[in-house]
């Protein structure tokens, strides 16, 4: 299966990058970002070594690692739901509709009923799930049935989502006792997740649902190398008119793909549902789905990969606590994540071209060397 | 405003006076024992420029520095964040040696719950929050209702075509509060048709930065024969003042003084605003901990309190202004009671 070599294919990591090139794309990228963050630190009157250094002594105690480690599960769920659509050439911008109304809903039927514990926790998750992989189903049969661009269907899906999410929760919510906050009824303790004490010496846990994460990471990984659905998906989008003429279903493809990718999205809110604030209120997370979107690119859509960015996320988010207490602003942490994932992308794409010309060269260089050795035979 | 400025003033010197005053050279400092005061201060979502809530809060906290001496440090809140972060946040700046800590909006009472019970030396302070409970915090909450008593019996007077409407920006519980005092305001003056409108609903918080849905709803209610309109609904509030400007009707205003701090263009067509001093709150709060003066639970700002108001910038109220002071004493009095919802 050769991939075309589009600008396209290379950003989302279908191109893949052989021997020392493989290695030369990430250093280069964080050899740019590097300097590109320090630049801008030393612009903002920011000593870099210094603010680096108070970020890292911070972000390396075992409460912060803790933190992170919760962060970036929950990043690392929403970066899967868009990789998945990814390499199937789909840009699902609706993860964070589809989470938030999954979560929703999981919360609402959750704190409804009364079950034994794995057997409640399971419900909510698979309510979870189905909700996502319905919201995202309907951008899938839209593109599928009607050739509508899931990027426009699932932009407003998020929109509708909000307002339904809205409708929803003020008919289900119950004041939090005490405040001006209002949620869904509390999930029974018996739904939920134990948290792990995962980092020696932190008073907090991770979540119990990191699991469910890892899990997601190695599904991920074995449906797309191991199975034929796998197989499918990726030829889809590398050529759909190859795909058709091997006898993939491509419409069934682009549903099931979106419907894939929806239901993992709807386990974004999980970790923090069942291992945290069992209700869904008013300050439960939003924007985790445009999030995923950046963290997915900078993982280039690999399992392993995307765990790297969401854990890197994770510690910038969680540090840019330390950087306010010092003066230096907390936007800084945007600039840097925004600089990381453009100085990812730029990178990759200049090994690329790199790869590309040199190829070039060694094809135009072997395409004259017999020439050559002709004439010089001839003349003898 | 300006009475409880000069209030604060006046307490503060008189706590100069207390502490015996031992400087000569320079009466203006303030008498501290070792370092000053650090004060530690948690946004919420939209932070410092929102022109509205969290503004009234850096405006209490810059008013500390410049008065108090204390040193401040201010931390924003980001979007998705988790209860985690919120607790981190508090935790960070009452590790850095910040005391008070204070942190604005009811998203924090989890957070704050559980990091005061962390740090039992340092004192906490929640804005709009009665739920989170313990020794070292302050709830800072605020009778918005009697205000909008005041702004609703305004409104009522000056009203000619006895149609009055209210403008939510999200549809929650402490909106509730404000559209139940407006409304019983009106009533109280005269029997007037009430129309409300909540610009979104919960979780979406749109409503409280979109002006041009503000303008809509405000719109549709002067068209329909409404004459003023009280708008709750923060950073969409511009968008109300447009449309009144427009149809040459009346708005009224929330949380600051805004014929004061609005774009001056619409400014003629704010009647009057229900001022909920947050900033007032923050700075007594600040200025209690640093005479050692604290006191835990629940801290009421109403009338009484001077904590809510009405404004009276641009001189519309004038003749009416005898009438809305007697019922402000009333409510003072408690003769008068207004309902929260």
């Amino acid at each position: 299966m050769t991939v075309p070599d589009t600008f396209t294919n290379r950003l989302l990591g279908r191109v893949k990058l052989t021997g020392l090139l493989s290695l030369a794309a990430p250093v280069l990228a964080i050899l740019m970002a590097g300097l590109i963050t320090a630049v801008v630190l030393v612009v903002t009157g920011n000593p870099p070594i210094e603010t680096l250094t108070l970020m890292i002594d911070y972000g390396s105690t075992p409460r912060s690692l803790t933190l992170i480690v919760n962060a970036a599960t929950t990043y690392y769920l929403s970066a899967m739901a868009v990789a998945l659509g990814f390499r199937m050439n789909l840009f699902n911008i609706g993860v964070d509709g589809q989470y938030r109304l999954a979560a929703l809903i999981a919360a609402a039927v959750g704190g409804a009923v009364s079950l034994p514990g794995p057997l409640h926790i399971l419900l909510i998750i698979v309510v979870a799930v189905a909700v996502g992989a319905a919201w995202a189903g309907i951008a899938g049969l839209l593109k599928a049935r009607r050739g509508v661009s899931e990027v426009i269907s699932t932009i407003m899906l998020n929109t509708i989502a909000t307002g339904l999410g809205a409708w929803l929760l003020t008919q289900w919510a119950v004041p939090v006792a005490g405040s001006n906050n209002i949620g869904t009824k509390p999930i029974p303790e018996s739904a939920h997740v134990p948290g792990i004490s995962l980092i020696p010496g932190a008073p907090n846990k991770v979540f119990g649902l990191l699991l469910l994460a890892v899990l997601v990471g190695i599904g991920f990984h074995l449906l797309l190398n191991r199975t034929r659905f796998g197989f499918d998906l990726r030829a889809t989008g590398r050529s759909e008119s190859a795909a058709v003429a091997s006898g993939v279903n491509v419409k069934k493809m682009i549903v099931w793909a979106m419907v894939i990718s929806g239901g993992v999205a709807g386990l974004v809110g999980m970790p923090q549902l069942l291992g945290s604030s069992y209700s869904y209120s008013l300050d439960f997370p939003a924007g985790l789905g445009f999030t995923g979107i950046a963290i997915a690119l900078l993982g280039r859509n690999n399992p392993v990969g995307v765990a790297f960015g969401a854990l890197l996320w994770g510690f910038l988010d969680t540090s840019s606590n330390i950087l306010n207490l010092h003066k230096v602003s907390p936007e800084i942490i945007t600039i840097m994540q925004g600089v990381i994932v453009l100085c990812v992308v730029v990178a990759y794409e200049l090994v690329h071209r790199y790869r590309i010309s040199a190829e070039q060269r060694r094809v135009s260089r072997e395409l004259s060397a017999p020439a050559q050795a002709q004439v010089e035979g001839a003349g003898v | 405003m300006r009475p409880i400025g000069a209030t604060a003033s006046t307490t503060l010197l008189a706590a100069l006076v207390a502490a015996g005053c031992a400087i000569e050279d320079d009466p203006v400092e303030i008498p501290t024992h070792g370092p000053p005061t650090r004060v530690g201060l948690a946004y919420d979502i939209g932070g410092r420029g929102d022109r509205s809530f969290n503004d009234s809060a850096a405006f209490g906290l810059d008013r500390a520095e410049a008065e108090l001496g204390v040193e401040t440090t201010e931390m924003p809140a980001g979007n998705g964040e988790t209860d985690g972060h919120r607790a981190e946040r508090l935790r960070a700046l009452a590790k850095e040696g910040h005391n008070p800590v204070i942190a604005v909006g009811f998203v924090y009472s989890g957070a704050v719950s559980r990091v005061a019970a962390e740090f039992p030396d340092v004192k906490f302070a929640i804005v709009d929050d009665p739920g989170a409970r313990g020794p070292n915090i302050s709830n800072l909450l605020f009778a918005e209702n009697e205000g909008s008593f005041l702004v609703g019996a305004a409104g009522a007077l000056k009203s000619r075509t006895n149609k009055l409407g209210f403008v939510g920006g999200v549809n929650v519980p402490q909106l509730h509060k404000f559209e139940a005092g407006y409304r019983a305001g009106i009533q109280h003056v005269k029997p007037a048709e009430v129309r409300s409108r909540y610009l979104s609903d919960p979780p979406d918080l749109s409503g409280f930065t979109d002006p041009a849905k503000g303008r809509a709803a405000a719109q549709g209610m002067y068209d329909s024969g409404v004459d003023v309109v009280f708008q709750a609904t923060g950073g969409s509030g511009s968008g109300v003042f447009e449309a009144a400007r427009d149809t040459g009707d009346w708005a009224i205003g929330v949380d600051s003084d805004q014929a004061k701090t609005a774009d001056p263009e619409v400014r003629g067509s704010i009647l009057t605003s229900m001022l909920k001093k947050v900033d007032v709150a923050v700075f007594d709060f600040i200025h209690g901990v640093v005479k050692g003066d604290f006191r835990s639970g629940p801290v009421v700002y109403d009338l009484k309190a001077g904590g809510v108001d009405y404004a009276t910038t641009g001189g519309h109220l004038t003749d009416i202004v005898p009438q809305l002071n007697q019922l402000k004493r009333q409510i003072i009095d408690g003769r008068i009671k207004v309902p929260t919802h």
